[in-house]
C-alpha cells in the first residue's frame, strides 16, 4: 500500500465570473478525513472537482499522492445493464475481482441482474460506493455521499468510510449533512466565502 | 493498457453494435436499406439510369445511416460521469474515443457493406460497380466513423447537439463523398486511394480533436 496525502495551499475557485471561495489550505495524510461543509452553492462539488483534477483551480495548488476515487451525484453505471455487468465493466478496468461479501453489506446482492435504471436513487448510491470500494483508491472524495441513502445506508456509508481511514485512506467529504467518522475534522467553506 | 482497453471495446460493443434499446447497427441498416428501395420508386423503373447512378445513391445512404447513432456516441458517457471516472482512473480521453471510432466503425461500417449487397441488387448494379462501391465502403467508412465520433464530442455539451451534428458532419464528409462516389466514374481506382487518404486523415485526427472536446465540454 502506498501512502496518502492532499496538500492545497491557497485554493480559489471561480465559476462563472464568480468567485465562490479563496485562501482554502488543507493538509491531510494517511488515516485522516475532512468534511468540507457550507450552504448550496459554496463551492463544496467544486473544491472536490479541483481536487480530482477534474476542474481547474482560479488560484492556489492541489497537490495529492494516491489514487483517486470519486463518488458524486452520478454513477457512473450503464442505465441498460444489468447491475451486476455495469459493476463489473468497473472491475475489470480497475483490475479488482468481485467481492460478495461488499456486496452483500451493501445489499446489492439480490439486485445484481437487475438493469440500473430500474434501481431507486439509494441503491445507484450504494452502486457508486461498491464501485468506489472495488477501485481500491487510497483517497476518497465523496459528493454528498448520503443523498438518498435511508437511515441504515448513512450508517453504513459512515462504517465504510471509518474503515476506509483506518486503513490507511484518506476521506474528503462534502457535505451539508453531518457526517459521522471517527476524529474527522471539518472545513467550514463559509469562513472562505469570497 | 491493453487490460483497460478491452473492456472499454467490449463495452462500446455492446452499446453501439448490439444496442439493447437504442438499435444497435440493426437501425442504420434497415434506414440505409430503405433508402435503396425508395429511390427506385421516386425515379421510376428506368434500369439503365438506376444502374449509373445506384453507386452514388448507396454513398449518399451510406453517409445519412453514419449520422443516425450520432446522438448516443459521446453525450450519455459525459452526462454519467464515465469520462470523469476514466480520467481519475489515468484513461486519456484520447483513449476513450480511439477505441470508440473503431466500435462505431465496426458497428455500421461492416453491417453496412453487407447491405450494400441487397442494395445493389435493388439498384440493378453490375458486378464491377458492386466491387467498387464495396472497396470504396471499405476506404471511406472508417473516415466517416472518424467524423461521426469527433463530431458527436465537439456538440455533446450543447443544447439539440444531435441535429447540430448530423448539420456539421455533412460538409466535412464530402472529400470522402466525392472521392468514394467518383471512384464509379472517371475517377476509378485513384477515387478510391483518395478515398482512403481523406479516411485516414480523419481517422488521424478524431482521438485528439474528440478527446480535446470532451474535455472542454467537462468545463
Amino acid at each position: 500500500m502506498q501512502g496518502a496525502s492532499i496538500a492545497i495551499d491557497d485554493l480559489a475557485c471561480r465559476r462563472g465570473d464568480r468567485l465562490l471561495f479563496r485562501g482554502v489550505n488543507v493538509r491531510l495524510h494517511a488515516g485522516e478525513a475532512l468534511r468540507v461543509s457550507g450552504r448550496n452553492g459554496i463551492g463544496k462539488s467544486s473544491l472536490l472537482r479541483i481536487v480530482a483534477g477534474l476542474a481547474p483551480a482560479f488560484a492556489g495548488t492541489v497537490r495529492t499522492e494516491g489514487a483517486i476515487g470519486l463518488v458524486d451525484e452520478r454513477p457512473a453505471l450503464d442505465p441498460a445493464r444489468p447491475l451486476g455487468d455495469a459493476l463489473t465493466f468497473w472491475r475489470q478496468i480497475d483490475g479488482s475481482t468481485e467481492n460478495a461479501w461488499e456486496l452483500e453489506r451493501l445489499g446489492l446482492a439480490d439486485l445484481l441482474d437487475v438493469p440500473v435504471r430500474y434501481l431507486s436513487t439509494g441503491q445507484k448510491k450504494r452502486a457508486a460506493l461498491a464501485r468506489l470500494l472495488a477501485q481500491q483508491a487510497r483517497i476518497w472524495l465523496l459528493d454528498e455521499p448520503l443523498n438518498g441513502l435511508d437511515v441504515h445506508a448513512a450508517t453504513l456509508a459512515e462504517e465504510l468510510t471509518a474503515e476506509h481511514c483506518a486503513a490507511g485512506g484518506i476521506a474528503l467529504i462534502a457535505s451539508h449533512q453531518p457526517f459521522a467518522v471517527p476524529g474527522m475534522a471539518t472545513l467550514s467553506l463559509a469562513d472562505h466565502a469570497a | 493498457m491493453t487490460g483497460r482497453v478491452l473492456p472499454l471495446l467490449r463495452r462500446d460493443l455492446a452499446r453501439l453494435l448490439l444496442g439493447g434499446r437504442g438499435g444497435g447497427a440493426l437501425l442504420p441498416v434497415l434506414f440505409f436499406l430503405s433508402v435503396a428501395m425508395l429511390y427506385p420508386f421516386a425515379v421510376g423503373p428506368d434500369a439503365p439510369l438506376l444502374a449509373r447512378t445506384g453507386g452514388g445513391v448507396i454513398w449518399v445512404a451510406a453517409l445519412l445511416a453514419a449520422i443516425l447513432p450520432l446522438d448516443r456516441l459521446v453525450e450519455p458517457d459525459i452526462e454519467m460521469g464515465l469520462f470523469d471516472q476514466w480520467a481519475l482512473r489515468g484513461i486519456s480521453e484520447e483513449l476513450v474515443i480511439a477505441v470508440r471510432v473503431f466500435a462505431h466503425w465496426l458497428s455500421f461500417g461492416p453491417p453496412l457493406m453487407l447491405a450494400a449487397l441487397p442494395a445493389a441488387a435493388l439498384l440493378g448494379l453490375d458486378g464491377h460497380t458492386l466491387a467498387m462501391v464495396e472497396i470504396g465502403l471499405l476506404a471511406g467508412t472508417p473516415g466517416l466513423a472518424a467524423l461521426g465520433v469527433t463530431v458527436a464530442a465537439l456538440t455533446a455539451g450543447l443544447r439539440g447537439g444531435a441535429a447540430l451534428g448530423g448539420l456539421l458532419i455533412i460538409p466535412m464528409a464530402v472529400p470522402v463523398l466525392i472521392f468514394g462516389a467518383g471512384s464509379l466514374g472517371a475517377g476509378g481506382t485513384s477515387g478510391l486511394a483518395l478515398t482512403g487518404a481523406a479516411s485516414l486523415v480523419l481517422l488521424a485526427m478524431a482521438p485528439f480533436a474528440g478527446g480535446a472536446a470532451v474535455r472542454a465540454a467537462r468545463g
